[in-house]
């Protein structure tokens, strides 16, 4: 008998007495109550927390605000479907774009001093912001090898908890949640953010 | 489908690998308590993590209806969980991603010992995973000239030690900084021998001594913490970004699950998600999760496999009383709150799971009777600390009470001939039966005092009277009993030696 067969059999045999199961109880809160500028508030609250740097700015400054981030930077890397426009601004370090005609490889990531992406949804009740590949977040390798990610979150992708997140999210997609820069505990449980992930997470909240 | 049972009932399969207590837990415990570092760093450690669940989870108005959902959903997962399997193999094979089932440690090993040659790679990176550690995988492709080098920083610390974990959360809780510091300057290859012992420093040299692994590695080796029957998808929490850098920079990637791990459905992440980070590490949210589906064009590894691992779960899902251990989501609250844990460490439980939850789940994998592990449900003072954090609400105090009884039903059938405690009680019977018997025992004390040597102690009884010493000692026997003193007494008392009746002084001296 395959393994296969022989387990699903065990399982079968183990479960011989039918266990009655009750329906599972969703008494858990679904939907947030924060109205927008709170949610941002929240966001910040959280993000700061966890050690990330974060600028609330209008959409309009975006271009600016970006410029000043990259000022020291020699090269930055984005995904091809980043808007080009936010990036207007930025005069000076070299622009890697990542897509599928042109794929950066790890040595060429590893190279570049920071990447810019943009977020699918950001929660803001734990600070979690979630990027699922898509064309303005490119794939999950970009936002990992440099050492600093710069990350664009339009504030009307914030909403307030888990469950508001996953029902926009698709589970297919190759998904990276972020809460803050990478960190350890693991030696007397002190916290030092800045392992493997990148070490510096800005994130750019557009009103 | 295979969800409703035909044939006849199979005999529970029991797991091996990491799963046994190698010595009682009394014994272990008694060494492990010597070491007054761990005591300290482990007293420190879980205080410390549980003043920070008990902050973040006071946060969520809704912390009891996410712990009833998710004690709800896994008791669902256990009760449908062939038909969630196949499901999950179907989404996860029409993804592109190739799965394999394990009937045991053995069986496991031996397939991603394969599935690595196959790649031709003599290297892997890992990334935490309690599964790997369960069926001994490390020491296996050991054996076979593969090397495995594991990237959680407190993971790398034990490893590089040539140690074990001692907590499933923070495994190198039991060194401190300086011990970590002494342990990279002499196992690292290429390391600053300025290196100091601060963590921010000791962290960037673990991520120094790792990119270059990352960056070259063509295989990658991890667990999962949860897999989605309804789309399947593997998720993966960690905070140090080494998950991301495995999960994502290999070409393969090999992931080994237990089979218990399912949920039905992406929303139900929602839950688990919410309670998880939160009775770990205390934390609002974890720094990093991960999620897949099989093979994504372009993105991370393009070969990608999945062993499910049964290697006892089965067995233990066999116990309609310790089944409900198989919802364990492996936060290590449980732990954190145990008074026993607390003052053992891990180590002391032997297996790969140690603490409250160990000392149910090891017992339910292995069967009661493997070796040493029917003394793990006596490690507990059932004061329900364990259960009342639980996440999802594992009754571990009333599991641990139930196996108590299978320990003893098990020792009963197994023994036809006279238990020590048999033999214990028809002894007493002969003592207390006639004066003369007790006399006669009374007569050894002076041998007692022997025993207890120059430290008036006796620390150790043999047989089943040893559990009575193993928390205590003895203090040395007098050399007469009461009863000899008052003879003694009487005879000087009464010149003519009078008509004491004490057996022991007129005819005790045969
Ligand atoms: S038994 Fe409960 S508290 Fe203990 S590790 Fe498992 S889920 Fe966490």
């Amino acid at each position: 008998m395959s393994a296969r067969a022989d387990i699903l059999e065990r399982i079968a045999s183990a479960l011989r007495d039918h266990p009655a199961v009750e329906p599972v109880p969703r008494a858990y809160r679904s939907a947030g109550t924060l109205d927008r500028a709170a949610l941002v508030e929240q966001l910040v609250d959280r993000l700061v927390d966890y050690k990330a740097n974060v600028f609330v700015v209008a959409a309009a400054d975006a271009p600016a605000q970006l410029a000043t981030l990259l000022a020291g930077v020699s090269s930055y890397v984005v995904p091809h479907g980043l808007d080009e426009g936010l990036l207007a601004a930025v005069d000076g370090p070299v622009r890697e774009v990542d897509s599928p005609e042109r794929r950066l490889d790890v040595a060429g990531l590893d190279a570049v001093d920071a990447v810019v992406t943009g977020a699918a949804v950001a929660v803001s009740e734990t600070g979690t912001i979630m990027l699922d590949g898509s064309d303005d977040q490119g794939r999950r390798i970009i936002s990992l090898v440099p050492d600093r990610h710069i990350c664009l979150l339009r504030a009307s992708d914030i909403v307030q908890i888990l469950p508001e997140a996953i029902a926009r999210l698709d589970a297919t997609r190759p998904q990276t949640w972020i809460s803050g820069p990478s960190a350890t505990s693991d030696i007397e449980l002190e916290r030092v953010e800045g392992v493997h992930g990148p070490r510096t997470l800005d994130v750019l909240i557009l009103t | 489908m295979s969800g409703t049972f035909l044939g006849m009932p199979t005999l529970p399969v029991f797991g091996h690998g990491n799963l046994n207590a190698t010595e009682p837990f009394p014994t272990a415990a008694r060494s492990e308590l010597a070491n007054p570092q761990l005591r300290a760093n482990l007293g420190h450690a879980t205080h410390t993590i549980r003043d920070k669940r008990l902050r973040v989870v006071a946060e969520l108005p809704d912390w009891e209806e996410l712990r009833d959902a998710g004690s709800a959903i896994k008791e669902n997962v256990m009760a449908n969980l062939p038909a969630l399997l196949e499901q999950f193999e179907a989404n996860f094979t029409a993804r592109g991603g190739v799965i394999h089932w394990a009937r045991d440690a053995g069986e496991a090993n031996a397939i991603v010992t394969d599935l690595i040659r196959a790649t031709g790679e003599t290297e892997v990176v890992k990334v935490k995973s309690m599964a790997t550690q369960e069926i001994g995988l490390n020491e296996h492709l050991e054996e076979q000239g593969i090397a495995a080098f594991e990237t959680d920083l407190a993971e790398l610390i034990v490893q590089l030690d040539h140690d074990k974990p001692s907590h499933i959360l923070v495994p190198a809780i039991h060194k401190n900084r300086s011990q970590v510091r002494e342990i990279f300057l002499r196992e690292m290859p290429v390391v600053d021998p300025e290196l100091t012992d601060e963590p921010a420093k000791l962290a960037e040299a673990a991520r120094k001594h790792l990119r270059a692994k990352f960056l070259s590695a063509k295989v990658a080796v991890s667990g999962a913490n949860f897999g989605l029957a309804d789309s399947g998808t593997l998720a993966v929490v960690e905070s140090e970004g080494n998950g991301r850098m495995c999960l994502t920079l290999p070409e393969t990637l090999i992931t080994v699950m237990g089979i218990e791990k399912l949920l039905p459905s992406w929303a139900d992440l929602e839950v688990f998600m919410q309670l998880l980070p939160r009775s770990s590490t205390g934390e609002r949210m974890n720094p990093y999760t991960s999620v897949w589906t099989g093979v994504t064009p372009g993105d991370g590894p393009q070969n990608v496999h999945l062993v499910l691992l049964d290697n006892g779960r089965s067995a233990a899902l066999a116990d309609e009383m310790g089944r409900s251990a198989l919802h364990c989501i492996r936060c290590s609250a449980c732990m954190n709150v145990c008074p026993v844990y607390e003052r053992t460490g891990g180590h002391a439980y032997g297996s790969t799971y140690p603490g409250p939850i160990g000392a149910i789940l090891s017992p339910l994998l292995t069967g009661i009777k493997s070796e040493e592990n029917n003394s793990l449900p006596y490690a507990s003072s059932l004061c329900g600390a364990c259960y009342d954090a639980c996440p999802v609400k594992i009754n571990i105090p009333e599991i641990l009470v139930h196996l108590r009884a299978e320990d003893v039903d098990s020792k009963r059938s197994a023994t036809k001939v006279p238990t020590q405690m048999d033999l214990m009680m028809k002894g007493a019977s002969w003592a207390f039966s006639s004066g003369r018997n007790l006399g006669l025992l009374e007569k050894g004390l002076p041998l007692g005092k022997l025993a207890a040597g120059k430290k008036r102690k006796i620390t150790k009884l043999p047989g089943i009277v040893a559990g009575w010493t193993q928390s205590r000692d003895i203090p040395a026997p007098p050399s007469q009993s009461f009863r000899q003193w008052w003879a003694k007494e009487h005879q000087e008392a009464n010149h003519d030696g009078g008509t004491s009746t004490n057996p022991a002084a007129t005819k005790g001296d045969a």
